[in-house]
C-alpha cells in the first residue's frame, strides 16, 4: 500500500504517531497526481508549492491533530483567498478573492494541505463536468466516463487518490451523483448545518457544502471540521455539532428505513434498482425494519427545481458584469453594449440558459404562474417528507439511476428527479458505494430529517462495514 | 402559448446577455420544450397552500452595528479589469 | 400659484441615508468624501461567494421611524431582491422591501394657512444605496464613466407619501416636517444637497371635484426645498398648457434641470422595466413582536410637534417663533442649551433666529458647525442684562464668539468693551463734546430734535461705543439744560 492509498483516518493516526511526515504524505500524493492527473483531469489548479510550505509547517508542530498535514482538494467554486476560484468558466477564469470561504479557513485553520482546485460544471451547473470551460474530468473507473457532476473533479480525484478527500457544493445532486458514479461518499449536509459563506452561489436556497471521502469514517472527521455556526453566512445554523465520530457504531437494530416506490420507478436502471434492493435486504439482515413509503410529490420536484434554481440564478449572476472583476468585452462602445458581451461570450451555454430561463420565470407576466407555484409545491414536496420521518428514521434510495455513463452521452440530468427533492427539503442526504454493476460503481442514497447526519453516517458505517464496495479502488495504469 | 424569438430577444436584454443568432434559435427550442415540462404542476391545486419561501426556520439573524476593516483601494481594484483614480472604469451609459 | 380649473396632486417618494455605523448588509464603515473605493469588501463589491447580514440597527432606525410617522409596524416583513443592471449596482439587485415593507398606513400634520393638514404616509421601507458614478462632463457626452463604490449598500429608508398634498407649498412644508422629524430622531443628516436625503415627486392635475386620479409624471433630481417647489409650480404649468392645448399627458419619468428651470423627460429607447422581484433567499425573515415596538417607544426622542407645543406653552413664544425654532434639531438643542442658563425665552429666541440664523446663512454653516456655544450665548446675555455691554456692543461680541468660540468674558476683556457706567468718566465726554460742538447746542436749544441724537452720536462715538446709552442721554440732557 502507498501512502496515497490510505484513508484519512489512518493518515491521520500515523501522523500524529509521528509515523510519517506531512511532507511525505504530500509527496506520495504529488507523485500519484504527476502519474494519473493527465488522464483524469481532475483539477483547474495545483497548488502543490504552497501545499509544500503548509507540510513543512505541520512538521514543525508539536502535536498533530484532526485534519493536520492531510492533502485535500477545494471544488473551485469554493473562494480561496490569493488562489484563482474559477468556477470553471471564462468569466472567473483569472478571479483571485482577497478572502477565503468560512469552511475553506476551518480547515486552513485546522492545518489542512490543500493540493488544488477542483474542475466542475460551470458555475456547478451540469452533471458530467463537461460544461467545464476547461476540460471534461473522466472516471478513474473508465476514462470514458464521465464521473458525474457537478463536483466531478472533486470526486473523481478522491477515487483516484490524487486527494485523500475534497470538499464540494450540491445545489441538485452535485456531491451524490458523482460519488455514485465514483464509488466514493459524499455526503450533502441540512441546508444551514454548514456554512455557505464563500461558496460561489448557483441556488442560494438550495447550495450547501459538504465533504467527499473515500469511506464513512472518513466523511465523519471531514464533518467535525467543517459543520457548524456562521455569524456570515445568516442561514447558518446556530444547533449543536455533535462529534460525528459517536455515530459510526455498526448496530442498528431497529431503525426504521423506508424506500420510497417513486425512487424505484423505470427512469431507474434495472441493474442498478437490483443492487439497491439488494442493498436493503443488507440494511434487513442488519436488524433494520425496511418498508416501502411514498413521497407523492416526488414527480414535480424536477420542474420545482428548474424554475426555483434558475430563478435564483439569474439574480446570483447578475454581479457577473464586466465592471469591477471577471471577463470583459474592452471594444464595446457603452455600458449596455459591454455589460451584454461580455456575459454573452465569458458565460457558457448551459449557464446563459438558466439565466435566461430564470429572468423568465421572474418577469411579471410569469411570476405567479411558475415562480410562485413552484414554491407552493415545494412546500407539498417538504411535507412529503416531514410526514415520512414521522415513521421512518431515514430513506434509502439509489443516488443515481444508472452507474457513470460515457462523455458526450447524455444532455439531460436523469438523476436529478432522484437528488433533488433532498435539496429542496433542506434535509441531510448521502451518497455511499452500495453495490457493483459491470465493474462500475453504484451508489446508495440515504436521506435524513433534518439535522440527522449523525443517523445518515450510522446507517451509512453499518453498511460499509457489512460490505467491501468500499474497498475497491480503481485501477488505473501509471 | 410557447416564446418566440422575439421573447428571447426580450429576456436576453433584461438579463444582459448577448446571443448569437444559433443561441436564440436553440435556446427558443429548448424554452418551450421546458416550459412544457413544468405544465406538469399545472394538475396540482395550490390555491391553498402557503408558498415554502424559507426552508429553516430562522428569522431575525442581524448583526450589531459595529465597523470591521474595509479593503484597501489597491486590494478592491485587483480584479478589475480597467481602473483610474482609485474608481473602476467602465465606457460611456448611453 | 393659480390652476385654473384643474387641482394638482402630489405625492413624494423620499429616501433617506441612515447615520448608523456600518452599511446595511456588511461591515463596512459610513463614508462621505473619503478615498473612493476604500469603504469597501468583498460583499459591497458583489464578490462571488459572499452573503448579506442584516445591521439591526437599520432596522431599529425603521421602526423609530415608523413610529414617529404614526405608521402600523409591521409584524413580518421581508427583503426582496429588486433586479437591475448598473454600473453602480455591484451585485446586479438591490435589496429592497417590496410587498412586505415595515412600516405602513401613517401620517404627518403640516401647518397650511388654511390650518393643520394631515398627509398619509404609504409607507416606510429599507434598502440598501447603490454607489456613484462621476462623469467627465456631460453624461451625454463623456466617452467613460468612473464608479465608486463606498456609497454602496449605505443604509436608506425610503418613505413614501399619499398623493395628498394640492400645492408646491404644500410638498414643500411636507418635506420640511419629514425632514425636521428624522433630524430629531437621529436617525440621518438629511443633508439634501450632499444627497442624504432625497426626494421625487409625483405630480399629476385634475379637474375639481373629480376624483379620479389624473396621469401622473414622477420628478426625479430635486436636491433642494427650492428645487422642489419650483419644479412642482412648473410641472403644474406644463401639465395645464398639454390639457388646454387639446393634448394628453403620458405617464413618464422627468428631470429637473436646475439650470434652466424646467423639467424633461426622461424617456428612453429600452421598454419598461422589469424589475423581477422575488424574496431575497440569503435572508431571513424579519419578525417584530410588541415588546421590540416598545422597547424603540421609549428611546423616542421628543418631536418638531411636541417641541412647538412646549416652546409656546412653557416659553411663551409667538408660534411664529416655535416654528422657526424647531425645524431643526440642532437649533432647537441650542436654544434650549442657552434657556438653560439664562432664562429668557425670548430673548434667546431673538438672537437664534436673527443673529445666529444670518451668520449661519452668511458663512453657509449648520449650527452643529458654529463655533458658539449655547452657554456662551447665555453668558453674553447676561452680560448685556447687567449692562456690563451695550446692545450695540454685544452685536460685537456675537460677531466674535461666533468666529473665534471664545466667551464672552474673555472677549469683552481682551477688547476693553466693558460698558461705562462710571458718572464722572460719561460726564467728561459730555462736557468735551458739548463744549465743541456750539453749533449743534444751539440748534437744541432752538428746539431741533436731531440736534440731540447727533451729540449722543458723539459720546458713543468718543468712547468708543462702550459708553452706557441710557446714561449718556440722561447725563446730556442735564448739561444742556443747565447751559
Amino acid at each position: 500500500m502507498k501512502l496515497y492509498q490510505l484513508s484519512v483516518k489512518k493518515i491521520a493516526e500515523m501522523l500524529a504517531r509521528r509515523e510519517v511526515k506531512a511532507q511525505e504524505v504530500l509527496e506520495s500524493v504529488a507523485e500519484r497526481i504527476s502519474q494519473v492527473e493527465h488522464k483524469i483531469q481532475a483539477f483547474t489548479t495545483l497548488t502543490l508549492e504552497e501545499a509544500q510550505k503548509t507540510a513543512m509547517d505541520i512538521d514543525r508542530r508539536g502535536e498533530i491533530t484532526g485534519l493536520a498535514g492531510i492533502p485535500c482538494g477545494i471544488k473551485d467554486n469554493l473562494c480561496t483567498r490569493g488562489v484563482k476560484t474559477t468556477c470553471a468558466s471564462k468569466m472567473l477564469e483569472n478571479f483571485i478573492p482577497p478572502y477565503d470561504a468560512t469552511v475553506v479557513n476551518k480547515l486552513k485553520s485546522d492545518g489542512a494541505v490543500m493540493v488544488g482546485k477542483m474542475n466542475m460544471d460551470e458555475f456547478a451547473m451540469g452533471f458530467s463536468t463537461e460544461t467545464s470551460c476547461f476540460y471534461p474530468t473522466h472516471n478513474p473507473w473508465d476514462l470514458a466516463r464521465v464521473p458525474g457532476g457537478s463536483s466531478g473533479g472533486s470526486a473523481a480525484a478522491v477515487a483516484a487518490g490524487e486527494v485523500f478527500y475534497a470538499l464540494a457544493s450540491d445545489t441538485g445532486g452535485s456531491i451524490r451523483q458523482p460519488a455514485a458514479f465514483c464509488g466514493v461518499v459524499g455526503l450533502k449536509p441540512t441546508y444551514g448545518r454548514v456554512s455557505r459563506y464563500g461558496l460561489v452561489a448557483f441556488a442560494s436556497s438550495m447550495d450547501q457544502v459538504g465533504p467527499l471521502t473515500r469511506d464513512v469514517t472518513d466523511c465523519a472527521l471531514v464533518m467535525n471540521a467543517i459543520c457548524g455556526y456562521d455569524h456570515r453566512d445568516s442561514s447558518s445554523r446556530e444547533a449543536e455539532v455533535p462529534d460525528y465520530r459517536d455515530f459510526l457504531q455498526t448496530d442498528i437494530k431497529g431503525m426504521k428505513i423506508g424506500f420510497p416506490r417513486e425512487y424505484f420507478l423505470d427512469e431507474v436502471e434495472p441493474s442498478v434498482r437490483e443492487a439497491v434492493k439488494k442493498a436493503l435486504l443488507k440494511y434487513e439482515e442488519l436488524g433494520a425494519v425496511v418498508e416501502e413509503t411514498s413521497l407523492p410529490h416526488s414527480k414535480y420536484a424536477l420542474p420545482v427545481f428548474q424554475i426555483i434554481a434558475s430563478a435564483e440564478t439569474s439574480s446570483s449572476m447578475a454581479r457577473y458584469d464586466g465592471v469591477r472583476y471577471g471577463y470583459r468585452d474592452e471594444n464595446a462602445q457603452d455600458i449596455a453594449e459591454m455589460m451584454s458581451n461580455s456575459r454573452g461570450r465569458g458565460l457558457g451555454p448551459e449557464v446563459k440558459r438558466r439565466i435566461l430561463l430564470g429572468t423568465h420565470f421572474l418577469s411579471k407576466d410569469s411570476y405567479d404562474a411558475y415562480y410562485l407555484k413552484a414554491m407552493k409545491v415545494r412546500r407539498l414536496i417538504k411535507e412529503d417528507f416531514d410526514r415520512a420521518f414521522e415513521k421512518f428514521d431515514l430513506l434509502v434510495s439509489p443516488a443515481a439511476v444508472s452507474t457513470a455513463f460515457k462523455l458526450g452521452e447524455k444532455t439531460e440530468d436523469l438523476s436529478g428527479v432522484l437528488n433533488i427533492p433532498a435539496n429542496l427539503a433542506g434535509i441531510p442526504a448521502m451518497s455511499i458505494p452500495g453495490g457493483v454493476v459491470d465493474g462500475l460503481p453504484v451508489g446508495l442514497q440515504l436521506m435524513g430529517p433534518p439535522l440527522a447526519e449523525g443517523t445518515l453516517l450510522k446507517a451509512a458505517y453499518a453498511f460499509e462495514q457489512g460490505s467491501d464496495y468500499h474497498l475497491r479502488t480503481p485501477i488505473l495504469e501509471v | 402559448m410557447g416564446l418566440m424569438d422575439k421573447d428571447i430577444e426580450k429576456l436576453a436584454i433584461l438579463a444582459r446577455i448577448n446571443l448569437t443568432p444559433e443561441e436564440k434559435e436553440t435556446y427558443a427550442v429548448q424554452f418551450n420544450s421546458i416550459l412544457d415540462s413544468t405544465r406538469v404542476l399545472d394538475e396540482l391545486p395550490t390555491d391553498v397552500v402557503e408558498p415554502l419561501i424559507y426552508v429553516l426556520p430562522l428569522y431575525n439573524v442581524m448583526r450589531d452595528d459595529e465597523v470591521r476593516p474595509s479593503l484597501s483601494n489597491d486590494e478592491a481594484m485587483a480584479n478589475a479589469p480597467l481602473h483610474e483614480e482609485a474608481k473602476f472604469k467602465v465606457p460611456r451609459l448611453i | 400659484m393659480t390652476t385654473g380649473k384643474y387641482e394638482a396632486v402630489i405625492g413624494l417618494e423620499v429616501h433617506a441615508e441612515l447615520k448608523t455605523n456600518t452599511k446595511a448588509f456588511c461591515s463596512c464603515g459610513l463614508s462621505f468624501g473619503a478615498i473612493p473605493n476604500s469603504h469597501v469588501c468583498p460583499g459591497c463589491l458583489g464578490m462571488p461567494g459572499t452573503m448579506p447580514v442584516l445591521n439591526r440597527e437599520l432596522v431599529e432606525y425603521a421602526i423609530k421611524t415608523g413610529l414617529a410617522l404614526n405608521c402600523k409596524i409591521a409584524e413580518y416583513c421581508r427583503f426582496d431582491r429588486k433586479n437591475y443592471f448598473y454600473p453602480d449596482l455591484p451585485n446586479g439587485f438591490q435589496i429592497s422591501q417590496l410587498d412586505l415593507p415595515i412600516c405602513t398606513a401613517g401620517s404627518l400634520e403640516i401647518e397650511t394657512q388654511q390650518g393643520k393638514k394631515t398627509i398619509g404616509i404609504n409607507r416606510v421601507h429599507m434598502e440598501e444605496d447603490a454607489g456613484k458614478l462621476v462623469h467627465q462632463g456631460n453624461i451625454m457626452t463623456t466617452p467613460y464613466s468612473l464608479a465608486d463604490l463606498n456609497r454602496a449598500g449605505t443604509p436608506l429608508l425610503e418613505i413614501v407619501s399619499e398623493p395628498d398634498m394640492r400645492s408646491p407649498q404644500e410638498a414643500r412644508m411636507y418635506l420640511e416636517k419629514l425632514r425636521s422629524i428624522l433630524l430629531f430622531l437621529g436617525v440621518s443628516d438629511c443633508r439634501m444637497e450632499e444627497g442624504s436625503l432625497r426626494c421625487d415627486a409625483n405630480i399629476s392635475i385634475r379637474p375639481w371635484g373629480q376624483e379620479k386620479l389624473g396621469t401622473r409624471a414622477e420628478i426625479k433630481n430635486l436636491n433642494s426645498f427650492r428645487a422642489l417647489e419650483r419644479a412642482a409650480e412648473y410641472e403644474i404649468k406644463r401639465q395645464i398648457e398639454v390639457l388646454e392645448e387639446g393634448g394628453q399627458l403620458v405617464q413618464e419619468t422627468r428631470t429637473w434641470d436646475e439650470d434652466r428651470q424646467v423639467t424633461l423627460s426622461m424617456r428612453s429607447k429600452e421598454q419598461a422595466q422589469d424589475y423581477r422581484y422575488f424574496p431575497d433567499p440569503d435572508l431571513t425573515p424579519i419578525i417584530i413582536g410588541q415588546d421590540w415596538i416598545e422597547r424603540v417607544r421609549k428611546t423616542l426622542p421628543e418631536l418638531p410637534d411636541q417641541a412647538r407645543e412646549r416652546l409656546i406653552k412653557e416659553y411663551n413664544l409667538p408660534p411664529y417663533d416655535a416654528n422657526l425654532l424647531t425645524m431643526s434639531k440642532d437649533v432647537l438643542d441650542f436654544f434650549d442649551g442657552c434657556v438653560a442658563e439664562y432664562k429668557e425665552p425670548k430673548a434667546v429666541a431673538n438672537w437664534v433666529m436673527g443673529e445666529l440664523t444670518r451668520l449661519l446663512n452668511q458663512n453657509n454653516m449648520e449650527i452643529k458647525d458654529a463655533k458658539i456655544s449655547p452657554s456662551s450665548l447665555a453668558q453674553m446675555l447676561k452680560l448685556l442684562e447687567q449692562g456690563t455691554i451695550s446692545g450695540k456692543i454685544a452685536k460685537v461680541v456675537f460677531e466674535e464668539m461666533f468666529a473665534t468660540g471664545e466667551s464672552p468674558d474673555k472677549i469683552v476683556k481682551d477688547r476693553g468693551l466693558v460698558q461705562i457706567s462710571d458718572e464722572s468718566a460719561i460726564k467728561a465726554i459730555v462736557e468735551e463734546v458739548i463744549t465743541g460742538n456750539p453749533k449743534v447746542v444751539e440748534d437744541f436749544k432752538n428746539g431741533k430734535g436731531k440736534a440731540l441724537g447727533f451729540l449722543v452720536g458723539q459720546v458713543m462715538k468718543i468712547s468708543k461705543g462702550k459708553a452706557n446709552p441710557e446714561m449718556v442721554n440722561q447725563l446730556l440732557k442735564e448739561e444742556l439744560s443747565r447751559r
